[in-house]
């Protein structure tokens, strides 16, 4: 059955911007070769983590939503533990309310909040 | 000074009413709680991190899975602290 799904993962600041690129591309062939479809990606970008992991305080946070079969989930998982570039990820199935939430989020429909915050972060760097 | 003995205060004084506690996602018709969302979430935990107990917010048995499933994912891809100090 072809159900929605969300997955995010974080990447260690150490990697170059190149490498970044490459791994995130690597994710989303690993998507779409196996008929996945990607419904929406978000770069949150460099995020200080809220404790840390692997000895690191930030990491690259990158998010991709996608319409597949179930079974395409263990196989992205499985590329996930053995990447050592990862340092977590999580991926949820998405039922119908959070799929009207996101799509509204998408939409403008919570614009001025997301405005206020990516100032907040502007400023911050 | 005719009436010595009445007692007269600047701002009334305050009883203690109880307030009927209510869902805030029933009321406001939220069905999804997002996990990305770590600044809303914060209004569920205390300021160690834990999450409170629905006799405290008053949220139904319904949204106060939702939440909790919510902080624990945001726990994992360390948008929340498992355990902190002085996180309000």
């Amino acid at each position: 059955m072809v159900r929605q799904y969300e997955t995010v993962f974080i990447m260690t600041p150490v990697l170059s911007d190149e490498q970044i690129k490459e791994a995130v591309k690597k994710y989303q062939s690993i998507l779409t070769d196996n008929g996945a479809e990607i419904v929406y990606e978000n770069n949150w970008g460099m995020r200080k983590l809220a404790y840390p992991i692997q000895k690191k305080s930030t990491g690259f946070y990158y998010l991709i939503e996608f319409k597949a079969e179930g079974e395409l989930i263990a196989k992205l998982e499985t590329a996930y533990k053995r990447d050592e570039k990862l340092l977590r990820f999580l991926t949820v199935s998405l039922d119908k309310h959070a799929i009207a939430y996101n799509e509204k989020k998408r939409s403008g429909g919570m614009r001025k909040q997301q405005e206020a915050a990516n100032q907040v972060t502007v400023k911050a760097e | 000074m005719a009436n010595e003995t009445e007692i007269k205060y600047l701002t009334p004084i305050t009883v203690e009413t109880q307030r009927k506690k209510y869902c805030r996602f029933k009321k406001s018709g939220i069905k999804y709680i997002d996990y990305k969302d770590a600044d809303f979430l914060l209004k569920f935990v205390n300021e160690q991190g834990k999450i409170l107990p629905r006799r405290i917010t008053g949220t139904s048995n319904k949204y106060q899975k939702k939440v909790s499933q919510a902080v624990k994912r945001a726990r994992h891809i360390a948008l929340m602290p498992y355990v902190a100090d002085l996180l309000k």
